[in-house]
């Protein structure tokens, strides 16, 4: 740990003479996290393509001569892990991690900028060789985001040449970035508060991207164990999750793997994964909505604890998905339980965000309409859930669209809806430019309208029993023509919404050099990182002294008060609350 | 406070309350945080290993009837040698951690580069132990208790490996004139890495040697 820590020191910050060393070699956080940022979108982008592509070839099949069955599994497979992996956790944690953290606790930067920085570049690499992978002989890996040996690497399954070592390569790359990142994140918040910063002060933001750093770095161990191990057995001939096996007439030559060893390390990361995503998500909605309602978030404590517990818990439940592997029915019963547990939790803050909102003074910003948007859709996503959380209902409807239409409403759709909330949100503090309201509530009535066109109608095809990661249906008799017309209509949603998106990134675009100057606190939001004195902040954040912290991020609408908002800077005198929550 | 305390807190209720201290005087250096930050996650992954030991060596491969294929692998000097060069290595980073503590430069000086050098050693051994096993005919392909022993000792070397980078950094920032005081963190954070990842390789050796 031979890295200064320049959060400890209060002396003026070394500041970068070059341009080079400002925005590509950067040890400012703020810089990490639009690179972050940037690389997340423009991978996402590829994953979004490859979704517009599969829509293609279920709405219309026998229509697109390139997509062939095996091209349908690898965009699949890429598909979901570039959404899950390198678009969601580096975008909430490597982006706004990055950006929040320091700024909303009063630090001047992460406490190990020089680890943070090669945290990016990290990422960058394991998104390269993940890229890399289109380009080889065979193609990437089309066996499943779930990766499952054996199929993995035999032969018949699509890039079990190439792809399939670039993508564990590109994991066990992403984990390291990972865990420097999240050491950073964690040890941030526990060491670099401001004076005054308590960790029951923090915002809702933090809390939800600390838990989820926590969570991160004890998960992703298995996820790269799991990695090292299959290329092991892929490349030396090991046989950890190999079993002895016959491809294509001859005799492998593993003996006795355990192909169930694996779905347990897999979902060992794989489920706490969902809630590495949501956390952040969650957080960052509740300050949405606490600052876009003019009140207090309801019930912070419990809100904070929820957090924490879920995350605790969230270790407890992955053989969830693995009802259908096989397992003692006792575990099955442990692990059941443990699963509808969460919903706990999960509900309490559902209903804290409802009522906050009760009576509160909405304003219809565009980033409240994401946190309402994001309500919708998770809730929803949650009661789906329910059934395939009973292992007697998740039998016949495992692996059926019923299961993508329910992952895509609770971990796809919703967490992407807090994240262009938060967008927009922070935009004016970033950039310092405000950005075209019309634009902008268009994104959001056809994203949001449009991810229900697509989704819903899944939960009726996957009860009719339409399989998941099927090329084409063909003529079976179980499945009706109005599976049929639905999967038509469901494509035509998607080109709509992948279109709404094109204007996002116009607008973001557009606005950057055109858009209005913004205020520094355009929404009259309390928290620290509005309370800069420049913005966007400069380097350093907090110009000679950093700030001192005298109450919770959440005083709106303190009755008494001059204005309906008082930052957490501002000293006590004059009005305070003093009645409880 | 404890954590109990903060977590309870009120913060609704206390605009104003006189902030805590401040807290650059009263908390441990980030480093020293992180560094027990990074000890969770070492033994999360080292703890997922062992699962992963205990789960493959009781799977019951079909091929063999109700046996398991794994057959245990010798336990030779080399071992016990290895382990006793990074018992060593630690003393030293005692020796040097002391050293650092009453301003003996030289103590210190020496102190550090013999735990170092005894990592390499150690590292060097670990080389050789691969050597005898492979010349022996214990590939890692060729049973699952031989795959494990190279990937546990494996994964010990690269975390070992890390802590040498650090360091290398120590030795020449005292080579640079560096005194007592100033690498006196480092060097107390080095050992604390040091005695970790003994704990860890011990723990690994008794799974090794006891299947
Ligand atoms: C408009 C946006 C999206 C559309 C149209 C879409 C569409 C699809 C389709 C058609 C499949 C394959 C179904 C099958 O044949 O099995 C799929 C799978 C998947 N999607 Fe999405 N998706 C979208 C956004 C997302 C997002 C934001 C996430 C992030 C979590 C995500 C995660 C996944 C995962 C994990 C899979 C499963 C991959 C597998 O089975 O291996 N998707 N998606
Ligand atoms: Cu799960």
């Amino acid at each position: 740990m031979a890295t200064a820590t320049i959060a400890d020191d209060l002396r003026p910050l070394h500041h970068p003479k070059s341009w080079i060393g400002k925005y590509v070699w950067s040890q400012d956080h703020k810089v990490i996290a639009i690179q972050y940022s940037l690389t997340a979108i423009a991978i996402g982008l590829v994953a979004l393509v490859l979704s517009g592509l599969m829509r293609l070839q279920l709405g219309f099949p026998d229509t697109f001569d390139f997509i062939q069955p095996e091209n349908y599994l690898q965009y699949v497979t890429m598909h979901g892990m570039i959404m899950v992996v390198y678009l969601l956790t580096a975008l909430l944690l490597g982006g706004f991690g990055n950006y929040l953290i320091p700024l909303m606790v009063g630090a001047r930067d992460m406490v190990f900028p020089f680890v943070n920085m090669l945290s990016y570049w990290f990422y960058l690499l394991a998104v390269l060789v993940l890229v890399a992978s289109f380009f080889v002989p065979g193609g990437p890996t089309g066996a499943g985001w779930t990766l499952y040996p054996p199929q993995t690497i035999l032969e018949g399954t699509p890039g079990h040449q190439y792809g399939i070592i670039l993508m564990l390569a590109s994991l066990a790359i992403f984990v390291v970035a990972f865990t420097m990142g999240g050491l950073n994140y964690v040890t941030t918040v526990l060491q670099a508060r401001t004076k005054g910063m308590t960790l029951m002060r923090m915002p809702c933001s933090v809390w939800g991207i600390f838990v989820a750093s926590i969570m991160g770095l004890l998960a992703f161990p298995a996820l790269f164990v799991a990695c090292i191990m299959m290329l092991l057995d892929r490349l030396v001939g090991t046989s950890f999750f190999m079993p002895a096996i016959a491809s294509m007439g001859k005799e492998l030559g593993y003996e006795g793997g355990s192909p169930i060893l694996f779905q347990h390390l897999f979902w060992f990361f794989g489920h706490p994964e969902v809630y590495i995503v949501a956390l952040p998500a969650f957080g960052i909605v509740s300050d949405l909505i606490a600052v876009h309602a003019r009140k207090n978030i309801f019930g912070y404590r419990m809100m904070v604890w929820a957090i924490v517990i879920i995350g605790a818990l969230s270790f407890f439940v992955w053989a969830h998905h693995m009802y259908v592997s096989g397992m003692n029915p006792y575990f099955g019963f442990f692990f059941a339980t443990s699963t509808l547990i969460i919903a706990i939790p999960t509900a309490i803050k559902v209903y804290n965000w409802l009522l906050t909102l009760w009576r509160g003074d909405i304003h219809l910003t565009v980033p409240m309409l994401f946190a309402i948007g994001f309500l919708f859709t998770f809730i929803h996503g949650g009661l789906s859930g329910l059934f395939l959380g009973n292992v007697s209902v998740d039998v016949p409807l495992s692996d059926t669209f019923f299961v993508i239409g329910h992952f895509h409403m609770v971990m796809g759709v919703s967490p992407i809806l807090v994240i262009f909330g938060a967008i927009y949100h922070w935009y004016p503090k970033i950039t310092g430019r405000m950005w075209n309201d019309a634009l902008a509530k268009i994104h959001f009535w056809v994203t949001f309208l449009g991810v229900y066109a697509i989704f819903l109608p899944m939960h009726y095809l996957g009860m009719l029993g339409v399989p998941r990661r099927y090329f084409a249906l063909g003529e079976t008799a179980f499945i009706p023509p109005s599976a049929h017309l639905a999967n038509e209509w469901i494509t035509i949603a998607a080109l709509i919404v992948f279109a709404a998106q094109m204007l996002f990134f116009w607008n973001m675009t557009w606005s950057l050099f055109r858009g209005p100057r913004a205020d520094p606190n355009p929404w009259g939001a309390a928290s620290l990182e509005w309370q800069t004195p420049d913005t966007p902040p400069g380097h350093g954040n907090w110009g000679p002294t950093l700030p001192t912290v005298y109450r919770w991020a959440y005083d709106y609408s303190v009755p008494g008060a001059d204005r309906d908002f008082t930052p957490q800077t501002q000293p006590p005198g004059g009005a305070g609350r003093y009645h409880a929550t | 406070m404890n954590l109990f305390g903060r977590l309870t807190e009120k913060s609704w209720e206390t605009p104003g309350a006189d902030p805590t201290a401040d807290p650059a005087l009263s908390r441990p250096s980030a480093a020293s945080v992180g560094l027990r930050v990074f000890f969770g996650i070492v033994t999360m992954l080292f703890g997922l290993v062992t699962m992963a030991y205990v789960m493959r060596m009781g799977t019951v491969a079909m091929e063999h009837g109700p046996v398991s294929d794994w057959r245990p692998m010798p336990d030779p000097p080399l071992l016990w040698i290895n382990s006793a060069i990074l018992i060593l290595s630690g003393l030293a980073w005692e020796a040097a951690r002391a050293g650092a503590r009453i301003g003996r430069g030289l103590l210190l000086f020496a102190g550090v580069v013999a735990a170092g050098l005894l990592a390499l050693l150690f590292l060097a051994g670990q080389l050789a132990l691969w050597a005898q096993y492979a010349a022996r005919g214990y590939y890692a392909a060729a049973n699952p208790s031989y795959s494990f022993f190279y990937l546990i000792t494996g994964l010990h070397g690269l975390h070992l490996l890390g802590g040498l980078y650090v360091w290398g950094r120590t030795v020449s920032r005292l080579l640079a004139g560096a005194d007592a005081g100033a690498v006196r963190v480092t060097v107390d954070l080095c050992a604390a890495y040091w005695h970790f990842l003994l704990v860890i390789w011990l723990v690994m050796l008794g799974l090794l040697i006891s299947t």
